[in-house]
């Protein structure tokens, strides 16, 4: 009985009112109101978590998969650049390189302390570090050095455990085998600026490089090549997870340049110690078989970074070992503008070939004396012997006769003063002065300004490659342009023939004659540059001195009879010119050499030119697909007599 | 027919069968559901493996039900007796964590006993419970009228609130606070005391506000504005936001949430392990989690409302309330209403201090729903002031 009663009570759960409870019935209420509340508050969460889940579940699931979806850009690898034989001019090698995951250490400071203790940082090591170091997150590493060696990476794994989130990876430098041979034509590349960056987001990447200077300038859009790009899923902190998806990038084109690498070296050696430059040229094609400029410089400093001591002492440096003479060195042409002259006062109808000029040795124009080179002239000359002797007062009283307008016409015609198609950066144009440019720099122009231009002194400023164009442009009839750049990837174009290029529209019985002149000036008795001479048989060579002076001689002095411009100072000391070409009766080669404060072209640069001809010619790298043995092209001085065995005649083009 | 009956009754021994009968082994199948849930999560949050986190939850929870039996069959009696001596441990570990324990985080405590961390405010909020129960046991309702008497209960409740803010722990002072209120309003406290108290929390509000620590401030900052710090203060709840929200209707599937799996969640085996499952599960499976939470606390009410003593009934409306505030805090933070502080979700969330004094708070429960029929203590309707 009472059990049941116990039973049926404890069956009533909720005794809402109970007259003898009233605590219980106080209890119960409130118990009922904060279940109200629990499931109130619960209901709301869940409320809630509908408009997170579902009503906005579209964007935070597009935030989600942005949180998790990384792209990332791949570093394609830069093109070679080879010879005309497929040399490696530059190339890519490995670079091993330490770098540190600030994340995955608790003390990047002390762990970088470490590191130089086993590999010694410098001063500029460690301003780049910390500055890196500020700027990037934490899940990029940090470069701590590159160029590693094998030793020094030994090091690094050996105290790895003292050294955490220090790792060693590899990417590429730029390394130039043949180092200063190639600088300035080459060029060299460094790590972008920040508006390289801007321009093409490629060039964030870590290890991409810009090329600053010669063909790695010039050809760079072709040489970076395209970026492949790889979509990861990361995680929180950026490490990768998985590759889902995978684009391979483009590597850059392989640049053929039209460099012949072993006579480029044989030229270098001919020059020497001299301040000079020289091109030689195919004057058929325009191809560019050697193009030096001295001194030159270490282009793989430029890949690390130059220091600030070496870069004072380049940029001061008297010889400029940083420019290129032969696009972006500008001199008088001196006597090698003569047959420019002669050209214009030729195809002005004013003179003709057989037209004499008396040389009393100087010419008076306005009260001025001009003086021509031999004190005591050269007598009645024709167009022949004027260029033979080389006789400033035949040119002096053409220039003024002509005029000057005629002269830069026909000087532009042969390329001198003008911008050539060449694949070169930081070229310079020259100058060909008008009394137009001259008036346009308010100035007066004089009838003094055009006689020197006769000479090719005065305002007259032209390049190495210019003159080489010209003497092309001489021997061919036609308006060849020089070029660098002869295949992609080893595709070699259509090549060019002389008629590829358009008729300069000169009258071929004036060219025969202006080639005559600079036949005899190197082959006849009493020619300018006997020097210059072949001593290959069966082959002979057309060329031009040129003496530019750097100041006026005084008339002073000149009258004095003891002046003698090889005992001035270095820097006061005339440039020595020559231009040439070979063979004399098909043209294939023309070269142009300017050595600095050489003095003067017949002894400084003729022989200088000569040499470089016969090397050219023994090579003869126009005719032939692989290069020469070293040790035949060696043995083929220029002094032997006979060339090499397996040089066909260089006179049989293609 | 009443053989088993009369069995049960004939030794002692048999009174603990019967004892253990009288569980509600209900309740107890809706723990151990919830506790899978949390196996089955923190397996995915493993990356698909049962360690690091799952495997040792689930000897942790074995023991944990052990516990929770064992103490369910201890007398109200005894529990009466042991809250005093409780009371005064868990404030004399709450004291030793201030002076010596370990600091996580800024902000949770713990002391290194044995090999084993312990969370001296999650004891405290379990003695808390007990002592208060015991005392109103001995206030009956009628003399609940007198101030004087709730005095000493106040002190109670306020000593504990005080050291765990000195930790400083707001989230845990706030649910031990309101377990203590939610008792002294169950145990008929009068309206007029409440309205009376209530009247300056809005000066005490500003006050508290300007003594918060730095941390704390920018919690509440953040919560008002997470985009304003997206990777600093704000990215715990802007990261858990697109979670729940990648998670949709139906979820990306288990071991398939991205944000978790790609550890963008923080803390995605303790205090976000609800993200986890919202967003592997999505909107269904979440909801069904908040489900099975709202019934073991609706059921522990009811086992309150059961309850035929004032002790019991006290108990399992603290324990029931303090389950509550529990999934309430952790729920509202992992969605972004209220600031981030490091609650977990019970039985769900990584941690073996958290599971211990969870399990040990469901003991307690069913201990009163075992004793519910006994009369015992300060009965109201015998009451004389």
């Amino acid at each position: 009985m009472r059990l049941r009663r116990r039973r049926r009570e404890s069956n009533r759960l909720m005794p809402i009112k109970n007259q003898k409870d009233p605590g219980r019935g106080v209890f119960t209420r409130r118990a009922l109101l904060f279940m109200a509340v629990q499931m109130g508050a619960l209901g709301e969460l869940a409320h809630k978590l509908y408009q997170l889940q579902i009503k906005d579940g579209d964007r935070y699931a597009r935030m989600a998969a942005s949180n998790r979806v990384s792209k990332r850009y791949l570093a394609p690898p830069r093109g070679r650049i080879v010879d005309r034989y497929g040399v490696a001019l530059a190339n890519n090698k490995e670079n091993w390189r330490a770098l540190l995951m600030p994340e995955e250490t608790t003390d990047v400071t002390g762990t970088i302390e470490r590191f130089s203790t086993i590999i010694p940082l410098d001063e500029r090591d460690r301003t780049r570090i910390a500055r890196e170091m500020r700027h990037q997150r934490r899940f990029i590493p940090v470069m701590l050095r590159d160029f590693l060696s094998w030793e020094e990476m030994a090091r690094i794994e050996l105290n790895a455990p003292s050294l955490p989130g220090v790792l060693i990876d590899v990417g590429t430098r730029r390394v130039y085998p043949e180092g200063e041979l190639l600088a300035h034509l080459i060029g060299y590349v460094a790590p972008p600026n920040e508006r390289d960056v801007a321009r093409s987001a490629l060039l964030a990447l870590p290890g991409m490089r810009v090329g600053r200077a010669g063909v790695e300038q010039s050809q760079d859009e072709k040489l970076r090549g395209t970026a492949g790009s790889v979509e990861m899923e990361v995680n929180s902190v950026g490490r990768v997870m998985s590759e889902l998806n995978r684009v391979e990038g483009v590597p850059g084109a392989e640049i053929g340049l039209t460099i012949d690498r072993g006579l480029q070296q044989k030229v270098l050696s001919r020059i020497g110690e001299q301040t000079a430059s020289a091109v030689v040229m195919d004057c058929r094609n325009g191809e560019v078989l050697a193009m030096v400029s001295t001194p030159s410089f270490d282009p793989s400093l430029f890949d690390s970074g130059v220091s600030h001591a070496q870069w004072i002492e380049w940029t001061n440096n008297e010889r400029t070992p940083l420019i290129n003479k032969a696009v972006a060195g500008v001199y008088p042409p001196g006597s090698t503008f003569k047959p420019a002259v002669a050209m214009a006062g030729l195809q002005s109808g004013l003179f003709s070939p057989t037209d004499r000029v008396f040389c009393p040795g100087h010419l008076d124009v306005g009260g001025t004396r001009f003086h021509c080179w031999s004190r005591w002239g050269h007598g009645s000359v024709d167009l022949h012997q004027a260029l033979k002797y080389s006789c400033d007062v035949y040119f002096y009283e053409m220039a003024r006769r002509v005029g000057m307008d005629r002269i830069a016409e026909t000087a532009h015609q042969f390329g001198l003063g003008t911008a050539l198609d060449i694949e070169l950066p930081h070229t310079r144009t020259g100058l060909i002065p008008t009394p137009t440019w001259r008036q346009s720099h308010h100035h007066h122009w004089n009838g003094g300004d055009t006689i020197v231009s006769g000479i090719g002194q005065g305002f007259v400023q032209v390049t190495p490659l210019q003159l080489a164009t010209y003497t092309s442009r001489l021997a061919t009839g036609r308006a060849v342009q020089p070029h660098l750049v002869r295949a992609m990837n080893g595709d070699i174009g259509p090549e060019a023939t002389p008629e590829h290029w358009p008729d300069l529209g000169m009258p071929e019985k004036y060219l025969s004659a202006l080639r005559g002149g600079m036949f005899a000036v190197v082959n006849e008795q009493h020619g300018t540059a006997p020097k210059a001479r072949l001593s290959l048989p069966g082959i002979t060579m057309a060329g031009k001195t040129g003496s530019a002076q750097v100041r006026r001689v005084s008339r002073a002095l000149r009258e004095s009879g003891h002046f003698n411009s090889a005992n001035l100072p270095w820097e006061y000391r005339p440039h020595a010119l020559f231009i040439c070409f070979a063979p004399y009766d098909a043209p294939r080669y023309a070269v142009s050499v300017v050595i600095e404060h050489g003095n003067t072209g017949a002894d400084a640069a003729a022989p200088l030119a000569r040499d470089i001809m016969t090397d050219t010619l023994l090579r003869d790298p126009v005719n032939h697909l692989t290069p020469p043995p070293e040790s035949v092209a060696d043995a083929a001085a220029p002094e032997a007599e006979t060339p090499a065995p397996d040089a066909p005649p260089a006179d049989t083009p293609e | 027919m009443k053989f088993h009956k009369r069995l049960l009754r004939a030794e002692p021994s048999f009174r603990l069968l019967s004892k253990l009968w009288r569980i509600s082994w209900l309740y107890v199948l809706l723990i151990c559901t919830l506790a899978g849930v949390g196996y089955v999560t923190l397996y995915s949050a493993g990356g698909g493996t049962p360690y690091p986190f799952a495997a040792p939850q689930a000897a942790r929870f074995a023991v944990g039900l052990v516990l929770m039996i064992t103490v369910a069959m201890l007398p109200p009696k005894m529990l009466v007796r042991i809250s005093g001596p409780l009371y005064v441990l868990s404030i004399i570990l709450l004291v030793a964590v201030l002076r010596m324990g370990h600091v996580g985080k800024g902000a949770e405590r713990w002391l290194m006993i044995g090999g084993l961390q312990i969370q001296p405010s999650e004891y405290a909020k379990v003695a808390l419970v007990l002592v208060l129960a015991s005392w109103f046991n001995r206030i009956s309702y009628a003399r609940m009228g007198n101030p004087l008497w709730l005095i000493p209960p106040a002190f109670l409740v306020l000593l504990p609130v005080v050291l765990v803010l000195k930790e400083p722990n707001l989230g845990t002072a706030v649910i031990i606070g309101g377990i203590g209120a939610s008792m002294f309003f169950a145990a008929g406290m009068r309206l007029w005391l409440i309205a009376l108290l209530l009247l300056p929390v809005p000066y005490l509000a500003k006050f508290a506000y300007a003594h918060l620590h730095d941390y704390q401030r920018a919690r509440i900052t953040t919560f008002l504005n997470p985009e304003s710090d997206p990777l600093g203060a704000g990215y715990n709840i802007i990261q858990s936001k697109i979670a729940l929200g990648s998670g949709g209707m139906w979820g990306q599937g288990y071991l398939h949430g991205s944000q978790g799996q790609l550890n963008f969640l923080p803390e995605k085996q303790t205090d976000f392990i609800f993200t986890m499952i919202a967003e592997e599960w999505g909107y269904v499976g979440a909801v069904t989690v908040i489900g099975l939470l709202l019934l073991l606390i609706l059921g522990g009410m009811l086992m309150a409302i059961r309850s035929r003593n004032r002790f019991g009934r006290l108990v399992a409306l603290g324990i029931s309330m303090n389950f509550f505030l529990y999934c309430l805090v952790n729920l509202s933070m992992v969605m972004g209403a209220i600031p981030v502080g490091g609650v977990p979700l019970p039985l769900v969330s990584y941690g073996g201090s958290a599971m211990l004094n969870v399990m040990l708070g469901f003991g307690l429960l069913l201990s009163t729903w075992v004793h519910r029929d006994s009369r015992f203590g300060e009965s109201d309707n015998q009451d004389t002031p």
